[in-house]
């Protein structure tokens, strides 16, 4: 089923800056996908992290705005204090519904509204961070039947996540950060 | 294929709760009300939204609950600080050169903004020659903004953003603490008009100097947003203002050309002086 994604879901949360570093400058501009990510951040700052991979990134990185219309070759944060989900017409809706886990944003309501729109056509990528948001909602994108890869934990700066994906998700693939980039390239290309 | 069915089940239940009850969420979002309707379906343990749907149309009692699902009542008194700071110092100059004001606070919610702008209108002192109007389709969260009753362990919290919104005392002047709760003084809502008003299928009532609605067109699909910004703009003079949470933007509704930029980065806009 190689190169048939329609999108790219990630979450990360402790050690995510360091991790996203090394993964979205590798991407090309004209990438084929667009990508969603989830950090945890604090609510009551603004967030620069989109400007600062910006910087770092030839494809086009924003934070998330309701109703943006979802592009290939374009990443999507979440922007800090909401919760972001997609739309079947492939939009994006933010929301300040409640916290989940003591997270808003989100890693598992993000992954679970883009399973249900995506299903088979979605790859969901857990990496570094200190609890176990995102392990739900990547078991959700494999009940879909899309893709979850998780960092490998030995790797991880935080180890908490990818080991709660990987033992919500046994059968998920577990790659270094250099091999990530390398299955982003290869196997999700136009 | 089972996605396809739920969403059926979704929009008749929709449906069926507008036909009983005339509550109109069919131009929502459907991603935030498919997550909250399930949250609905699994408290009242039903196996399908078709068997909700059964309940909302067989048992009236079930309403009250169910609209506590259906509308987000996550607020915060000062929420996002510096939107409260722009109107104290940008918007404010201007409106003190009214004679008289009306500002509506448009899907108030358990009424947490409304007081933010109660206080602040009072420390500018233009409270006196305002009319506040605040509007919600729920009405136990109307009940609650009417009450003012917040729970006493959120006042850090609202005290923090209140000092960063340019606040010109202490948060305590304004409400009273007992048994955990804070009771905000009566007379911030003595020229108050709580109101069950419906963005979605109600009208104009006014003519506002100041709409703020913030986080409530998030929940509304871009039809929806179309009427609902064009409903403020008819209910706006020239050179009125418009609040919007931090996430929106009027970039996507057909009514964008009727208005400006005022405060940019704080999401607050102006009607345009003139018709382009």
């Amino acid at each position: 089923m190689s190169g048939s994604f329609d999108a790219v879901v990630i979450g990360a949360s402790a050690g995510a800056v360091e991790a996203l570093s090394k993964i979205l400058p590798q991407l090309p501009m004209d990438y084929a996908l667009p990508i969603l990510i989830v950090v945890h951040m604090p609510p009551d700052k603004k967030s620069v992290l989109a400007e600062v991979m910006q910087e770092k990134c030839k494809i086009k990185v924003r934070e998330a705005e309701d109703k943006d219309r979802l592009e290939a070759g374009c990443v999507y944060f979440a922007p800090p204090d909401y919760h972001m989900l997609i739309e079947a017409e492939k939009t994006i809706s933010l929301t300040v519904e409640e916290q989940v886990m003591f997270s808003r944003p989100s890693i598992d309501v993000m992954f679970e509204s883009a399973a249900d729109i995506f299903g088979e056509k979605l790859l969901g990528i857990l990496l570094t961070g200190a609890n176990a948001d995102g392990a739900a909602g990547l078991r959700r994108v494999m009940d879909e039947g899309g893709r979850g890869i998780v960092q490998s934990p030995d790797e991880a700066f935080a180890r908490a996540m990818p080991d709660a994906g990987l033992k919500a998700c046994p059968e998920a693939v577990s790659l270094n950060l250099e091999q990530i980039v390398a299955y982003l390239l290869k196997e999700v290309r136009r | 294929m089972p996605h396809k069915v739920e969403d059926i089940e979704i929009r008749l239940l929709l449906e069926a709760l507008f036909q009983t009850y005339h509550y109109d969420f069919r131009g929502y979002s459907m991603a935030s009300i498919k997550r909250r309707l399930t949250q609905a379906r699994i408290h009242y343990g039903c196996k399908s939204f078709s068997q909700l749907q059964d309940k909302i149309l067989h048992d009236a009692s079930v309403l009250p609950g169910l609209m506590s699902y259906l509308t987000v009542q996550v607020s915060e008194l000062f929420r996002d600080p510096h939107y409260f700071k722009a109107v104290r110092e940008k918007v404010v100059p201007h409106l003190k050169t009214y004679p008289s004001l009306k500002i509506w606070v448009a899907g108030c919610s358990s009424g947490e903004e409304l007081y933010s702008f109660a206080i602040l209108f009072r420390e500018e002192e233009i409270f006196e020659r305002t009319m506040f109007y605040a509007t919600d389709i729920n009405p136990d969260a109307l009940q609650r903004a009417k009450a003012g009753v917040y729970e006493l362990n959120r006042m850090q919290l609202f005290s923090n953003n209140y000092q960063q919104a340019g606040g010109k005392g202490s948060l305590s002047d304004y409400y009273t603490a007992a048994y955990g709760a804070a009771t905000f003084d009566k007379s911030l809502r003595e020229r108050v008009v709580f109101s069950d008003h419906s963005l979605v299928t109600d009208q104009v009532f006014g003519e506002m100097n100041f709409i703020s609605c913030r986080n409530v067109l998030i929940y509304f699909d871009r039809d929806l947003q179309n009427r609902v910004i064009g409903l403020f703009n008819d209910s706006l003079p020239r050179k009125g203002f418009l609040g919007l949470g931090s996430k929106e933007t009027l970039r996507f509704t057909e009514h964008a050309g009727a208005f400006e930029d005022f405060a940019r980065e704080d999401k607050i806009y102006q009607k345009r002086g003139v018709l382009q």
